[in-house]
C-alpha cells in the first residue's frame, strides 16, 4: 500500500510504503530450560494497520514487540518483513528501516530537536538540504513550532518530547513502526491529545504500527487489530477491537478487557452507525390535524418543531397543539444536540447528563437526520449478544475466522 | 636540606647582585622586575612538563577506559592499580624510576602520566556509565551499531565528566610537576629550590606554578562550556 496521499511521500525514502508482518510461531526463550517468554506466537499485521500487543505484565508483548528489529534474538520460529526473515538482516540495517519510539522516549540529550530527528537520515546519508526539510515538514506533521528545532530536549515538556520522539521515528519514513508504551508516562489530558494527534497521523500515513500497550483502552482506541497475550507470551485472541469486545475467546480475555466491555463497544460505533427513531417533525403554522396524524406514524409522540432547512427548532409540548395551528413559541428547545458523527458513548453521556430518555440527531449541516434515544442504545448493545444466541453457529463461524489462538492446548 | 645543598644555597646568594633587600632574602619587585627573563625557561619546562604528561595520561587512560567500557570486569582491576599508582609518594616515585630511566624529563614524565590515572580513567569510565539506559536502547533501535552509540552517543554525553577529570588531572599534574627536579627535568620547582631562601624567587616561581594551575582550570573549564551546550539549555 503505497502513501501517495501523505504529503511526506515526496520526501520521504523511495521506498514510502507499508509493509506486511507476519509472526510465524516466533519464541523467545531465556535459557535452555526456562520457561518462554513469548510463545510461539503467530500473528501477521497487514500492511497500513496498526496491531496493538496489550496484556498485563510480563506477557512478553515488549519482547514480541523487540524481536521484530531484532533488539532480541528469536530463539524459534521466525518474524517476516514483507516475506524476508528478519534473521537474514543485518540488525542495524534492519532496524534503520523500522521506525523505533518507546515510553521513556530517549532523546539524545546533547543533540538538538533538529539533530535528534536527524538522526536516522544522516546515518542513511541523506543531504543536508533533503534533511533540513524533512525536519521541518516532521516538526510541522506533530504539531510543534518551527522555532524547537534549534532547542535541546530538557528544554522541551513531556508531551513535546514525546512528538519529537514520534516524529524522529517517522524520519526515514519507515515503512514500520515499533511503538512501546509510547504514551504511558504522559499525564491522562495530554496522552488523550496524543492519541488523537497519533491517530490522524496514521489516518494521513498509514504505517504499518505495531503498538505495545498495558491499558486495553488504548488498546481499543488505538488498534485496528488488538492481540491479547497471557502471561508465559501465549496470544489469547488476535481480534479487531469490536470482535474482542463482542466475542472474548475465553475468561481471560473477558477479564482483561473488563466488565464494562458492553459500554467500551459503545466507544466503538457512531450515532450513524444504528437505526434512529423517527419523529413527528412541524413546521410553523401547520394545521394541528397534519401533525396529530403524524405523531401517530412516528416512533415517538412529542412533535418536534423544525424551519425551512429541517434544522430542529424544539419540543413542541401539548399545549402547542391545543389550538388549530401549531403555536412554535410554545416549545421547549431541542437539547441535547446529537451529531451523527458522534460517537455512541458520548450521545448517551449527553442523554443521561441532560436527563432525558431521547434527543433529536442532526447531519453535519445541523438538518434533523432522526431521534437517538436511550432504547435505540441499549438495543445496539444487546444486538450481538442476541446474534451470539440466535446464529451461534454464525458467531462461532466469525470466531473462528477473526481470531488465531495458539496452537497447541493450553 | 643537606649540608651540600645549603652549600649550594650561600653561594646562590653570592651571586645575586642588588640592593640590602636581597642580601636579606627579601622580597624585592625591582630584583624581581629585572630577573623576571631567569623564569621563562623553567616555566616553559613546566609547562611541557604538564602538557605532555597530561596528554600522554590521557591517550592512555581513555584507551582503557573504553576498553573497560567494552569488558565490564577490567574496571574494578584498572580502578584499584590507578589508585595504587596515586599512593605512591611523589618524591618517592621520581627517586624510584631514577635506575630506570636516570635523570630525564622522561622520568618525571612517567611519573606524571601515573598520577594523572586515577582522574583520568575514573572519570572517563563513569562518563560513560552514566549515560541512560534509555538513551542507548533507542540509538541501537534507530540502528547505530555500537561503534556509532559509542562515537555519537555515549561520548559526547561522558564529555562533561571526562573534561572535570581533566581539570583535576591538570592540576595536580602543574602541583606534581614542581617536584619533577627530582627526577632531573627542571621546571619551576627547580627554580624554587634553586634558591629556596630567598623570597623573591620563591614567591615569583611559586606564584607562576598557581597562575598556571588556574589557567590551565579555566581553559578547561571553557573548553567544557563550549563542547556541551548542551549542558547550560537544560537550566535556561
Amino acid at each position: 500500500m503505497t502513501v501517495s496521499s501523505s504529503s511526506t511521500a515526496s520526501h520521504g525514502s523511495p521506498r514510502a510504503q507499508a509493509a506486511t508482518l507476519e509472526f510465524r510461531s516466533a519464541t523467545k526463550r531465556y535459557g535452555e530450560q526456562s520457561e518462554p517468554a513469548v510463545d510461539g506466537l503467530s500473528l501477521t499485521v497487514p500492511a497500513g494497520d496498526t496491531c496493538v500487543l496489550v496484556g498485563p505484565s510480563g506477557c512478553g508483548k515488549t519482547t514480541a514487540m523487540r524481536m521484530v528489529n531484532r533488539m532480541i534474538e528469536i530463539t524459534e520460529g521466525d518474524i517476516l518483513l514483507d516475506e524476508r526473515s528478519v534473521r537474514e538482516r543485518q540488525p542495524a540495517e534492519l532496524r534503520r528501516e523500522i521506525g523505533y519510539a518507546i515510553q521513556q522516549i530517549g532523546l539524545f540529550p546533547h543533540l538538538t530537536v533538529a539533530a535528534n530527528i536527524a538522526v536516522v537520515p544522516r546515518l542513511l546519508g541523506w543531504d543536508r538540504s533533503r534533511i533540513d526539510a524533512r525536519v521541518r515538514e516532521l516538526l510541522e506533521l506533530v504539531s510543534l513550532e518551527p522555532v524547537t528545532a534549534d532547542r535541546y530536549p530538557a528544554q522541551l515538556s513531556g508531551g513535546q518530547r514525546q512528538r519529537v520522539g514520534v516524529a524522529r521515528a517517522l524520519a526515514a519514513d519507515p515503512p514500520l513502526m515499533l511503538m512501546d508504551e509510547p504514551f504511558g508516562a504522559i499525564d491522562p489530558i495530554n496522552r488523550e491529545r496524543l492519541q488523537n494527534e497519533f491517530l490522524r497521523l496514521q489516518s494521513e500515513l498509514r504505517k504499518t504500527v505495531v503498538f505495545v500497550t498495558h491499558d486495553i483502552d488504548e488498546a481499543i482506541k488505538m488498534g485496528d487489530r488488538i492481540a491479547v497475550l497471557r502471561r508465559g507470551g501465549k496470544l489469547a485472541q488476535y481480534a479487531s477491537p469490536a470482535e474482542l469486545l463482542t466475542y472474548p475467546a475465553d475468561e481471560f480475555v473477558e477479564d482483561f478487557v473488563g466488565a464494562d466491555r458492553a459500554l467500551k463497544r459503545l466507544a466503538l460505533q457512531r450515532v450513524r452507525d444504528i437505526d434512529l427513531w423517527r419523529a413527528p417533525t412541524v413546521r410553523s403554522g401547520e394545521p394541528v390535524a397534519d401533525v396529530r396524524r403524524k405523531i401517530a406514524d412516528a416512533d415517538i409522540d412529542m412533535p418536534l418543531l423544525v424551519d425551512d432547512q429541517g434544522r430542529p427548532q424544539g419540543w413542541l409540548s401539548g399545549r402547542g397543539l391545543a389550538g388549530e395551528r401549531v403555536r412554535p413559541e410554545l416549545r421547549s428547545r431541542a437539547e441535547p444536540l446529537v451529531e451523527l458523527d458522534d460517537v455512541l458513548r458520548d450521545a448517551l453521556a449527553d442523554l443521561i447528563e441532560s436527563q432525558v430518555h431521547y434527543s433529536a440527531v442532526v447531519d453535519a449541516e445541523g438538518r434533523l437526520a432522526g431521534v437517538l434515544s436511550v432504547e435505540i442504545v441499549s438495543q445496539a448493545l444487546q444486538l450481538p449478544a442476541e446474534r451470539a444466541h440466535t446464529g451461534t453457529e454464525l458467531a462461532e463461524e466469525e470466531r473462528e475466522s477473526l481470531t488465531r489462538s495458539e496452537a497447541e492446548p493450553a | 636540606m643537606s649540608a651540600v645543598e645549603l652549600v649550594v644555597a650561600q653561594l646562590e646568594i653570592r651571586s645575586r647582585r642588588g640592593g640590602t633587600c636581597v642580601s636579606e632574602n627579601g622580597f624585592c619587585p625591582g630584583w624581581i622586575v629585572d630577573n623576571l627573563w631567569r623564569y621563562v625557561d623553567p616555566l616553559v619546562q613546566h609547562v611541557i612538563l604538564t602538557v605532555v604528561s597530561v596528554a600522554a595520561g590521557f591517550a592512555i587512560a581513555f584507551g582503557l577506559a573504553l576498553l573497560a567500557h567494552r569488558r565490564q570486569w577490567l574496571t574494578p582491576p584498572i580502578s584499584a592499580f590507578t589508585s595504587v599508582l596515586y599512593t605512591i609518594p611523589s618524591v618517592a616515585a621520581f627517586l624510584l624510576l631514577l635506575p630506570v630511566t636516570g635523570r630525564t624529563t622522561l622520568t618525571a614524565i612517567i611519573a606524571l602520566v601515573a598520577y594523572t590515572q586515577v582522574f583520568l580513567f575514573r572519570n572517563a569510565i563513569n562518563g560513560l556509565g552514566n549515560v541512560p539506559e534509555d538513551t542507548k536502547d533507542a540509538a541501537r533501535g534507530m540502528g547505530l551499531t555500537d561503534r556509532e552509540v559509542l562515537w555519537r552517543v555515549e561520548l559526547p554525553l561522558a564529555v562533561p565528566e571526562v573534561l572535570a577529570g581533566l581539570r583535576v588531572a591538570t592540576v595536580t599534574t602543574v602541583n606534581l610537576a614542581t617536584l619533577a627536579f627530582f627526577a632531573g627535568a627542571g621546571g619551576l620547582g627547580a627554580q624554587i629550590y634553586q634558591d629556596i631562601t630567598f623570597r623573591s624567587n620563591v614567591v615569583v616561581a611559586g606564584g607562576l606554578a598557581v597562575l598556571l594551575a588556574a589557567a590551565c582550570d579555566l581553559l578547561i573549564l571553557g573548553g567544557q562550556r563550549l563542547a556541551t551546550p548542551w549542558r547550560r539549555a537544560a537550566v535556561a
